[in-house]
């Protein structure tokens, strides 16, 4: 098993490699000029505009910028933000907290509505039941998020005033962050009222997020159990008078989950790719939103410093997705 | 409604109904994070409407809804005969906000003005460098080569000598570069080892103080009790960050904020048929254009730009692009600046006549490029669109044009060219109300090469406008900018589109809201029912 950890640990040192390369040189690559965009109609002189230049070091060649970003990097120095002056690394822990919160509550969404559904589905298969979950499946999957959300917004927020319309928690409540998860501070603060608040405010941001992986969890689920449910093994399950619930829930299900498990760890960086769009809509404070404004306004240590945060999340999440396997499977874990 | 209110302290409880709350908070939806909270360091309006607009005062200040001067923290000012010393007496008993951070031991005096310019302009200046250091509007409009020296006379007397007459000066003290921090907070920072928390954590004498900032989701300031004009009648501002402008609206809607920035177009008859909600609106101070090469033939010839101009149906731009919230241009400079040229006649609109001054100019199949920008802005809500109808006007002349585009900085970068190809498609929003803004930035022989996308240097026109500068007479200036908009006008070195209309929707609490001409939205004097 240690063998095993360490072989993947491993891997991850020239993916970083890869990571930094390509977001280096694509930032670079796309058109537009950060300080014509910081200028805007304005413009600055020629000569203003070689001294921005020299001072963001943009003048160095290709192979010097991204060596001293690389030797930032290796000290834990990501640069500052072209445009707020402040230092990367603090920018994104300011704002990562919402995001983990939001794709985490997505997550668990997907993941409690979308196994039992698939479940269900399988065992019902041909049913009504079956029908319609999978044809809302695919509609979900198929939602653009910018639509659903704003949808969700005029029901839920405009018409019914069931939701609060965008935010994290109400203005009413006013507290320093101590984890930056607003669930938990919320209750660290005292204040009465307060948890219910963020928990409102995280429904429809959550269900919007959420869509996109329920759906492909419901379907793989579906699929993966009706393979398994015509395995011998369950057939014999079934001949020695094992109850339904039982062959399902026990034997078959824990087989089913594998390929579940993997679509689950792939739909992390789906999160993240959601978060953007999700962020924007529900005035959710995360990198999502921060990453696409620093990519609009070609502010290079953020899109880079943002990127590998982002990249490093996603690979420790698989990481812990493979190591999962071998503790569900345990001839995954031999077979290596 | 019951979300909108906020009690006092910002630390509350959730009360039963607004008239339950004792203290006053309004709620502005904004469109951004602010970049920081040091609006000599950067340049965009919402940074400006998180610092400047609230948190702290200039020398000089635009009348509330105005962009007529009144003085600010100089109770009054002088100008020497000869147009190179402006003497500022200061206001005294100016008090700075007291925060979490700083206890000021003093009022405000010229040691305050001295730090706030002295920053930006002299590079050994011990604060120059701190927090990047960039400080682009005081470079932008000259102040580096225009002053020549910021002289202490007393503690409440300041000089500004500059290097040569400038009579845009006062009017550029008005603008938000010109901010004044506080000395003795600055030093206090420095000698603590954190200068760069004189610009995350600010303190100004202005009308608001800032109490936290959460990044992309809440700005809480209160208002400052000392203001040296009175307290503002709100108690609490909060700018709750809200990127999209259909959410914004939604908030508008359900009362979750009171006022909102940059209403979707498609929303303005919804918001005009809301009862809750008050749609204000205002003519901005812009213009939006369309700017020839004027160094590049066809377009060196004025003939042919005046043609191409009178084929533009500029009523069905401002029908098509501007959905009708919009004026068709005729000037350079929008109506409500001073020295706007009514007596100016705008190229009709006459297809058939075009056509013949082309053949007379002797332009036949005249194949060229309209640049249209990637990116919304006030004053053109859609240059692909606007863009395409110039182009099928033009088609009706015999006159090919394609519609080309590039990413906004590249936009910018390029159209910049002295050898560029064709037509650009862009605009401006005031500064600081004063016709040199527009004229010698946009169409000044200095401009050439950069924020002159006509490439036009045309001396009549160049000697009305520097003559102008020189001047500190209004009446006189006046007369050469309304000179200069006829000599404008006859050489046609862009086609003028459109002034935008500026919509504002507030809910109907909403007391005493002024739209600002230059685009921000300050708070101080607005009251709530």
């Amino acid at each position: 098993m240690i063998r095993f950890v360490l072989s993947r640990v491993a891997l991850v040192i020239p993916t970083f490699i890869g990571i930094t390369l390509l977001t280096f040189a694509m930032i670079r690559l796309i058109p537009g000029d950060p300080i014509e965009l910081l200028a805007g109609e304005r413009g600055v002189t020629p000569e203003r505009h070689a001294e921005l230049r020299a001072e963001y070091g943009f003048d160095k060649p290709m192979m010097v910028q991204y060596w001293d970003y690389i030797s930032g990097v290796v000290q834990g120095d990501l640069g500052n933000s072209i445009v707020t002056r402040q230092p990367v690394l603090n920018e994104f822990f300011a704002l990562f907290p919402a995001t983990v919160e939001l794709s985490l509550c997505a997550m668990i969404f997907a993941v409690f509505i979308g196994i039992p559904v698939g479940i269900l589905a399988a065992v019902r298969r041909g049913s009504v039941f079956d029908h319609s979950v999978m044809g809302v499946a695919l509609t979900g999957y198929s939602m653009p998020i910018f639509w659903w959300g704003l949808l969700l917004i005029i029901l839920f927020s405009g018409i019914l005033q069931w939701t609060p319309v965008s935010g994290r928690i109400s203005l009413l409540f006013y507290f320093e962050p101590v984890t930056g998860f607003m669930l938990i501070d919320s209750i660290l603060s005292g204040q009465e009222g307060a948890f219910t608040s963020a928990l409102s405010h995280l429904i429809l941001p959550t269900v919007v997020l959420g869509t996109i992986p329920l759906a492909v969890i419901a379907r793989q689920t579906r699929s993966a159990m009706l393979e398994v449910l015509n395995e011998d093994y369950v057939r014999t399950a079934r001949a020695k008078g094992l109850a339904p619930r039982r062959v399902i829930g026990i034997h078959a299900l824990r087989n089913a989950l594998i390929p579940v498990i993997t679509v689950i760890g792939l739909q992390v960086g789906v999160l993240f790719a959601g978060a953007v769009l999700t962020e924007t809509i529900f005035s959710w404070p995360g990198i999502g939103k921060w990453l696409i404004d620093s990519i609009s306004r070609r502010d290079y240590p953020s899109v880079q410093g943002g990127i590998l945060l982002i990249a490093t999340t996603i690979i420790i999440v698989n990481l812990l997705v493979d190591l999962v396997y071998g503790l569900i499977n345990p001839r995954i874990r031999h077979q290596r | 409604m019951k979300r909108i209110i906020i009690t006092t302290g910002l630390i509350l409880s959730i009360a039963g109904s607004p008239a339950a709350l004792a203290a006053k908070t309004l709620v502005y939806c904004s469109e951004g994070s602010p970049e920081g909270f040091n609006p000599s360091l950067y340049t965009s309006g919402t940074t400006f409407d998180a610092s400047s607009r609230h948190i702290y005062d200039g020398l000089v200040q635009f009348k509330r809804g105005t962009t007529t001067l009144e003085p600010g923290l100089a109770e009054s000012w002088s100008i020497s005969n000869d147009g190179l010393e402006y003497t500022f007496n200061l206001r005294k008993g100016v008090k700075f906000q007291t925060t979490r951070g700083f206890r000021p031991s003093r009022d405000f005096n010229a040691d305050d003005v001295l730090y706030s310019f002295n920053r930006q302009w002299d590079k050994n200046h011990p604060y120059h460098k701190v927090s990047g250091g960039s400080y682009e509007y005081f470079n932008g409009m000259s102040m580096p080569e225009l002053i020549k020296d910021i002289v202490k006379v007393n503690d409440y007397t300041v000089k500004f000598v500059l290097n040569r007459p400038e009579a845009p000066m006062i009017a550029n003290l008005g603008m938000d570069f010109a901010s004044i921090l506080s000395a003795e907070y600055a030093d206090k920072m420095l000698a603590a080892g954190t200068p760069d928390k004189v610009d995350l954590e600010p303190v100004g004498t202005g009308p608001f103080q800032l109490v936290a900032y959460q990044k992309d989701a809440v700005i809480r300031y209160k208002a400052h009790p000392q203001h040296w004009q009175g307290k503002a009648p709100i108690d609490n501002l909060v700018f709750a960050i809200t990127p999209d402008a259909s959410v914004r609206y939604q908030k508008l809607r359900t009362g979750e904020c009171h006022v909102m920035p940059y209403p979707n177009p498609a929303d303005l008859d919804s918001m005009r048929s809301d009862p809750n909600i008050k749609l204000l609106q205002q003519e901005g101070l812009n213009v939006g254009y369309l700017a020839y090469n004027s160094k590049m033939p066809p377009f060196d010839n004025a003939m042919v730009r005046k043609a191409l101009n009178m084929a533009i149906n500029k009523e069905a731009i401002i029908e098509g692009v501007f959905q009708g919230a919009g004026k068709v241009a005729k000037n350079p400079i929008p109506p409500t600046i001073w020295s706007y040229n009514e007596a100016t006649k705008d190229d009709p609109y006459d297809p058939a006549g075009a056509k013949a001054m082309l053949k007379e100019a002797g332009i036949s199949n005249l194949e060229t490029n309209i640049w249209a920008m990637p990116v919304q802005r006030p004053y053109n809500p859609n240059a692909r669109r606007m863009a395409e109808l110039i182009q099928a006007d033009w088609a009706a002349i015999g006159v090919k044009a394609n519609v080309v585009s590039y990413e906004w900085g590249e936009y910018l970068k390029r159209s910049k060219n002295e050898d560029r190809d064709g037509a650009v498609l862009l605009g401006w929003t005031g500064d600081n109300g004063d016709p040199d803004n527009f004229l010698a930035v946009l169409l000044g022989c200095d401009g050439v090469g950069g924020s002159n996308r006509a490439q036009w240097c045309h001396k009549p026109f160049e000697d009305l406008i520097q003559k102008a500068k020189t001047i500190s007479d209004v009446n006189e200036r006046t007369r050469l900018y309304q000179q200069a908009q006829t000599v404008f006008k006859q050489q046609a070195p862009w086609a003028t589109i459109a002034h935008s209309v500026v919509f504002m929707p507030v809910r109907k609490e909403v007391m005493d809201y002024r739209i600002d001409p230059f685009g921000g939205h300050p708070f101080y004097g607005v009251d709530l029912q």
